[in-house]
């Protein structure tokens, strides 16, 4: 009967996540030692470097976590890629928790009852670390490019900062880059400057669009007659709300435009190798991966 | 004491209806209501008459009233309230708007009986208002244990009235009987026994009363559950009768499940059924069979899981089936209201179902006459013999995964459709979305999710997309459609006024014209809607009710 499991509006209930953390814990605890069976809500993991478990985790990533994160945790237009290096918590217990509990001012959500989907066990969450261990990249290879060089390329002759901030300096009609380097593949990454229009960014959340911006592209003529262009923020039936190429704010009514035109394109040029060599964009990529990881 | 009030009551509620006896179509009640006042000597008012089984079966005789979930036993979701029309809906204010403070889905239909409303929240609340001024009478909230396994959210979708109790059934499948006038349990069952609850039953439905009986079923089709339908007697919670959806060995139907899958085999049946008193045949449908997406392991077609049953209300006997998606893999649920349509002398039950046919089929035999795409299907491309859309065979989901429409979450869901006799068209929810379909073998686990499965948007896809469709169950034909930009969860509700009430994700509440789809009206709510809309009325002034985020919200003219 999956009803939303994915596609809910996420209760995004930290007061209720607090609340039943410690019932289920303690309960966790009684019927665990009654059974003794493994106690799960620890702080270690008592699969660590189990290959069966490894696997079976791998099922439970694919059902819960793979939708966002993609099939191999690689991560996809929604979700970080999690075989290199976490922002948020690399042990055991933080990747424990960020599942469990979800991570604040992200997508993240709760993965236990009440947050997403069906819920998921102490059991299976501890499944999900023991498989996204065995799939890390344990000594990552230091980005190709020239992360120096990437920093000039971004802020100068590439004109990225003209559109994308980066660390609260920069342009706002495309997406703030500071931790792109770390939640997106290379390959997304590669494929976000070649080919900007091929996917835009993807929300996670239909309702109310929680994730919201898919920096779609819009051309409107307005009541008296002005010509605007730019990037959708946000948008209903009944209204729009977007940006201009001069980063001006604009809030519309749809039924009082002349017109309204909106393209799945992104604003964004496509960079091809003409406009940005091979190496220039190796150089772009080690940049945005020396900063998202920090 | 207690016989003289219910002597005052019986007399309200006759004079309730001869008051319509004389075509007042609102205002009726307040006209019943000055008499009681006249003749019990200033006793209050607003002395709530009881709900009998008999005003259930004549509620369309109290447009005033929402009296079940689906406004009537057809499952029509339509009023022939009038007071707020094409011509005036663009009018619409809101006249009050209640909080349940609760986090998650919304989903509840309101009851309302002689100006009290009745309606649940998240987390097994429920409560009574002032349908006037949202003013809280009573709130409940159950204690709920923390090893209870709801799917998709801690959801609850209404109540049941009979008498003097409401029927409320539990995430830790109970159902409950809580007195009308405080709120107070009158009795407490527990459907599954101990803590079972825990191997993933719960219930979410409002449930649904024939005669004296309160009918049931039960979630659970992510667990491996065995479903069924429940009958309670209203009076005491005793259990009168269950129907399994998944028959055991040596009934017809077990041949159709492979080994022992039969006793993890899901077919939930989470939507509230509906009723025909003229067979007196009560119908109900049931959800995927378990694993949703994975076939291997069940080999046959699965009875009864995705199928409409046809039951005796008294003592829950099959009276006849019929299967919609046989040995489903894609999780297409056939728990949308099964809607009771007479055209001319043809009784039929039609469906617009998550597989993205629209089913219509004989009401007295079961057997199918037309199954119809309404919107866009790649699962299936042939039918056989019986006009029975079946499974193509390169839809079966792989390791690798493979793109099939219309995606897990289907074509319509839970949300109800609405049948307006008046303009004699089915309005519906549609989603447009595909999904492509991977399998992820896992080993049954009592109280685990059991998908063995797992589905992904198609990256190359355009933006989902929804729309209300209007259909003609006579042709099957869509007549109209009004788009929504992302798919709604919300559900429709037909009027006399010629109106269509619909909600979209991006949280707005909007009025249509029936005939056209045309929008004449629109609010935003502040939060998807995740319910379908209700209307009432209480001193000549109509209401329409939404939930939506954690708020419920009553519109009517100024």
């Amino acid at each position: 009967m999956r009803q939303s499991s994915v596609s809910a509006p996420v209760p995004r209930k930290q007061t209720t996540a607090a609340c039943w953390f410690p019932i289920l814990m303690c309960w966790t605890l009684l019927v665990g030692a009654a059974l003794g069976c493994p106690l799960f809500a620890q702080e270690k993991n008592p699969y660590a470097g189990d290959a069966k478990i490894a696997k079976v985790g791998e099922y439970q990533f694919r059902l819960n976590c793979a939708f966002c994160h993609g099939l191999g945790a690689r991560g996809g237009g929604r979700g970080p890629d999690l075989t290199r290096a976490k922002r948020h918590g690399s042990s055991d217990a933080e990747i424990f928790h960020n599942i469990h509990d979800g991570i604040a001012g992200t997508a993240m959500p709760a993965a236990t009852n009440g947050g997403i989907g069906v819920g998921m066990s102490d059991q299976e969450i501890w499944q999900v670390v023991t498989y996204i261990r065995s799939v890390e990249v344990k000594s990552p290879t230091r980005p190709a490019g020239n992360a120096a060089h990437g920093k000039e390329l971004f802020n100068g002759a590439a004109g990225c900062s003209t559109c994308h901030m980066i660390a609260g300096k920069g342009g706002r009609l495309g997406p703030d880059l500071t931790t792109v380097g770390a939640s997106r593949s290379t390959e997304y990454l590669v494929e976000s400057m070649r080919t900007p229009s091929r996917r835009l960014a993807q929300g996670i959340f239909e309702a109310m669009k929680e994730f919201p911006q898919e920096y779609e592209s819009v051309s409107v003529v307005t009541a008296d007659g002005a010509k605007l262009s730019g990037v959708v923020l946000n948008e209903d039936q009944f209204t729009l709300q977007m940006l201009d190429t001069r980063e001006q704010l604009h809030l519309f009514e749809k039924d009082k435009l002349r017109s309204l035109e909106k393209r799945r394109e992104s604003a964004m040029p496509a960079y091809d190798q003409k406009t940005l060599s091979d190496k220039d964009l190796q150089d772009l990529i080690a940049y945005l991966q020396s900063i998202g990881g920090q | 004491m207690k016989g003289g009030l219910n002597a005052l009551k019986e007399k309200s509620r006759f004079l309730s209806r001869k008051t319509h006896g004389f075509g007042m179509t609102i205002g009726g009640h307040a006209g019943a209501a000055l008499l009681i006042y006249v003749i019990g000597g200033g006793l209050s008012s607003m002395a709530s008459a009881q709900v009998s089984s008999q005003r259930l079966l004549d509620s369309a005789k109290e447009p005033q009233n929402w009296l079940m979930y689906s406004g009537n036993y057809a499952g029509h979701r339509y009023s022939t309230l009038d007071q707020i029309k094409t011509s005036n809906a663009g009018l619409l204010v809101p006249k009050w708007a209640y909080q349940t403070m609760a986090g998650g889905k919304f989903e509840t239909t309101p009851l309302v009986v002689e100006g009290v409303l009745y309606a649940t929240g998240a987390d097994d609340r429920a409560f009574a208002l002032d349908a006037r001024s949202g003013r809280p009478i009573w709130q409940y909230q159950r204690a709920l244990p923390p090893d209870i396994r709801p799917c998709c959210g801690r959801v609850n979708r209404g109540l049941a009235i009979l008498g003097d109790k409401v029927f409320l059934g539990t995430l830790d499948a109970h159902v409950i009987a809580l007195d009308t006038k405080t709120g107070n349990v009158a009795w407490d069952v527990n459907t599954v026994g101990g803590s079972d609850y825990n191997r993933g039953y719960s219930i979410t439905l409002a449930p649904l009363v024939v005669k004296n009986l309160v009918l049931i079923g039960v979630s659970g089709g992510e667990y491996g559950i065995r479903g069924f339908v429940d009958a309670y007697d209203a009076a005491t919670g005793a259990r009168k009768w269950r129907f399994y959806t998944v028959p055991a060995p040596g009934e017809p139907g077990h041949e159709t499940w492979e080994g022992d899958s039969w006793k993890i085999g899901g077919a939930p049946a989470w939507i509230t059924g509906t009723y025909d008193p003229a067979t007196n045949t009560t119908f109900w449908t049931t959800g995927n069979p378990s694993p949703s997406n994975r076939g291997e392991g069940r080999a046959g077609d699965n009875l009864y899981s995705n199928s409409l049953l046809a039951l005796d209300p008294d003592t829950g006997k099959l009276k006849w089936h019929f299967q919609f998606t046989k040995h489903d893999e894609h999780d297409y649920d056939a728990t949308q209201v099964p809607v009771l349509v007479d055209d001319g002398d043809r009784h039929l039950i039609v469906q617009a179902n998550r597989n993205g046919f629209f089913y219509v089929i004989d009401r007295a035999s079961g057997k199918l006459l037309s199954a119809t795409p309404y919107g866009r299907v790649t699962w299936s491309n042939s039918k056989d013999a019986s006009g029975v859309p079946i499974e193509r065979k390169e839809a079966s989901p792989t390791l690798a995964g493979v793109p099939v429409c219309p995606g897990a979450i289907g074509a319509t869901n839970w949300m109800s459709p609405t049948y307006d006799p008046q303009t004699k068209l089915f309005y519906v929810s549609a989603r447009e979305q595909c999904d492509i379909f991977s399998t992820a073998p896992q080993p049954y686990e009592a109280g685990h999710a059991f998908y063995g499965s797992a589905y992904f948007p198609n990256d190359d896809a355009q933006p989902f997309w929804g729309a209300v469709r209007a259909i003609d169950p006579t042709t099957s034909q869509i007549k109209w459609e009004m788009k929504h930009l992302s798919p709604s969860w919300s559900g429709v509700l037909s009027t006399a006024g010629e109106l269509v009430f619909t909600g979209d994700a991006e949280g707005n509440f909007m009025a249509l014209d029936a005939a056209t789809g045309k929008i004449l009206w629109h609010f935003q709510c502040g939060a998807s809607v995740y319910a379908s809309p209700m209307t009432y009325a209480i001193d000549g002034q109509q209401y329409v009710a939404i939930a939506a985020g954690s708020t419920l919200f009553a519109f009517g003219l100024p």
